[in-house]
């Protein structure tokens, strides 16, 4: 049955890649129902999916959520606004600075807060260094899903390893950086740490260089990701799919170029666009955002203006918004990433929800899987870059 | 793009039969939302999404507010001439009423086509306790697929329409709806939903009662 209206665009109508069941005719028999994770080094933390198979072939898979959930939301409606601050980090836990900024963001909106010059380009560069840690992830453990045993994953890591180094030395924490203030940001970089910061950007094409010169061409990886998990356009923009993997389908929208929040209209980039939609698609999307990240860090290290970091009209103590909503979002590394807050003038927010791009990206996963092998799920979901906390929440 | 009481107001061209309300945001963000009847919910939602000058293709946020039943004091101030002849005086009555909660949907919508947006719109239930069903827009936006039913976990509404309306984030045997406002948090966080319980109560005929250690009385020192 489709419950899907006509004039919506229906769910795919017949699965991509091989017909089910056409291929074992004369042999099949009982349909094996198989529970993938929690406890799964492939599902990236503490998914679940349900996956029923014929033969080797997947003809239904239910992905099980919530096993990571502390109703973060709730949380966060019994503390301060910056009480959570910190706590956002926690989302997603390999791009916390991102996700500051995010909330930052949306507080921001909420109470009509300005932001200093330089601290918008100091979000700008710790966002586009978050996007080459988490692109620089994601490529590694797409590999480890493709069964190359860690090898991809540690040049990846290699070079995660000086960025978040580098969000050490300034933020006193590797990962849960909790970075962004509502009006600017909590500490200035010294001019040592720009140093290395620019000498790191200059580098890192070389990386992506060695990396692509390894592994992009390599027949397995063609074989296991051309054609593999096909998302189109039309079903990938109905059901709310952004960031990289939505460009992977060739939709042109990305919310630096669309909202240009922060500064970013003032920057040169391109956004890459895939052309059709499969694992090997997505792929390539987050090698060439990091390209473009590179371009964007050395534009910002070149204009980095001088200034105070934060807006002076900035409250930390008794910070108090006017009655009222807003919804922030902004282009993380994994998506569009949004915060809804309701104010009722109270230091806690009435309302507080997260817009998880992780989860919401995961509405077409079985569409992607059927007629696939249980393999391939595992590199499709791969493509796609969860992270559970944000998922479950 | 149109302004939101432009849409309104073609949208009641469309609908004439359709309640729509335009809901003010005080605050600085100043993003007002329409507040729309459920019966027409998911004509308008269709409508929004085809219309060709705003083609809202994509629903970005899809979330649950809850808003408790409150109680309201209505203060009138009468004055009453004073029968021994001097000024009059200024006498306040209270009177307390109750506005009945309900439970909200808020819908944040986006055009990718046309990049632009957004457009807020919101639906509301009767009231919170049994007239919690809402139309579900999951037909219209499928992102909403999984925002639903976190909202029908959490919070409680019940989409009709919607093709597959579990909870996403609780375990399924849970009762409650932890994200309303009244929610009462449970003693012992550590319970688990396994057979313990009915375990042991099957293991009782088994065990003599002489085995059993007593049950402790207090009292001597």
């Amino acid at each position: 049955m489709n419950p899907f209206t006509p004039s919506a665009p229906a769910p795919f109508a017949s699965a991509p890649g091989p017909t089910v069941r056409a291929v074992h005719d004369e042999f099949h028999g009982d349909l094996l129902e198989v529970s993938m994770g929690p406890q799964h080094p492939s599902t990236h933390g503490v998914f679940r999916m349900v996956a029923t198979l014929d033969g080797e072939q997947l003809v239904k898979l239910k992905p099980v959520f919530g096993y990571l959930h502390r109703n973060h939301e709730k949380i966060a409606e019994n503390t301060t606004y910056l009480g959570s601050m910190p706590y956002t980090d926690r989302l997603d836990y390999l791009c916390s600075m991102s996700t500051n900024w995010a909330y930052a963001l949306a507080v921001e909106k909420l109470a009509g807060q300005a932001v200093p010059e330089r601290a918008q380009y100091l979000r700008i560069i710790m966002a586009e260094l978050t996007r080459l840690v988490n692109h620089s992830c994601l490529v590694g453990f797409l590999f480890n899903d493709l069964g190359t045993s860690f090898t991809p994953l540690l040049y990846a890591f290699r070079e995660r390893e000086k960025i978040i180094d580098l969000f050490e030395a300034l933020s006193g924490s590797r990962m849960m950086c909790n970075y962004q203030r509502f009006g600017g940001c909590r500490v200035d970089p010294t001019p040592e740490w720009l140093a290395a910061a620019q000498q790191l950007v200059d580098n890192f094409p070389r990386f992506l260089d060695e990396y692509e010169r390894m592994l992009t061409g390599n027949e397995i990886m063609l074989a296991r990701t051309q054609g593999v998990g096909r998302l189109d356009a039309t079903h990938a923009i109905n059901a709310g799919i952004t960031g990289p993997v939505l460009r992977a389908s060739g939709v042109d929208y990305d919310l630096r170029k669309v909202d240009a929040y922060g500064f970013y209209a003032q920057f040169d980039f391109r956004v890459p666009l895939g052309a059709h939609g499969d694992t090997y698609d997505r792929y390539m999307m987050r090698i060439l955002e990091m390209r473009e990240s590179v371009k964007i860090l050395q534009q910002a290290f070149k204009r980095l203006p001088a200034g105070p970091i934060m807006d002076p009209k900035a409250k930390l103590r008794g910070f108090r918004p006017k009655a009222g909503e807003a919804y922030g979002r902004l282009e993380g590394p994994k998506g569009e990433l949004g915060f809804f807050l309701i104010s009722d003038g109270s230091p806690n927010p009435y309302r507080y929800r997260v817009r998880p791009p992780s989860l919401i990206n995961l509405t077409l996963l079985e569409e992607m899987c059927l007629g696939h092998t249980i393999a391939d799920a595992v590199v499709i979901l791969g493509s796609i870059d969860i992270v559970l906390g944000e998922v479950d929440r | 793009m149109e302004t939101l009481e432009q849409i309104r107001a073609r949208l009641l061209l469309a609908y004439p039969a359709a309640q729509i309300t335009f809901v003010t945001n005080p605050g600085p963000a100043a993003e007002h939302s329409l507040l729309i009847e459920a019966t027409h919910a998911v004509e308008i939602a269709r409508w929004l999404r085809d219309d060709t000058a705003l083609r809202l293709d994509y629903c970005s946020n899809a979330t649950g507010v809850d808003w408790p039943d409150k109680t309201i004091t209505d203060v009138t101030t009468t004055t009453e001439p004073d029968p021994a002849g001097g000024p009059a005086k200024t006498v306040e009555t209270k009177t307390a009423r109750l506005q009945p909660g309900y439970l909200e949907a808020i819908y944040h919508l986006y055009s990718i086509a046309l990049k632009q947006g957004p457009v807020v719109i919101r639906l509301r239930t009767a009231n919170r306790t049994d007239a919690v069903t809402l139309p579900s827009l999951t037909p219209i936006w499928r992102s909403c697929d999984f925002q639903e039913r976190e909202i029908f976990d959490l919070y409680g509404i019940i989409f009709t329409g919607h093709p597959d309306l579990r909870r996403l984030l609780m375990w399924d045997e849970f009762k409650d709806h932890p994200m309303r406002k009244d929610y009462v948090e449970p003693d012992d966080y550590e319970w688990e939903p396994t057979a313990h319980g009915a375990v042991l109560e099957r293991a009782k005929p088994h065990q003599s009662a002489a085995a059993a250690p007593a049950p402790k009385t207090g009292g001597t020192p």
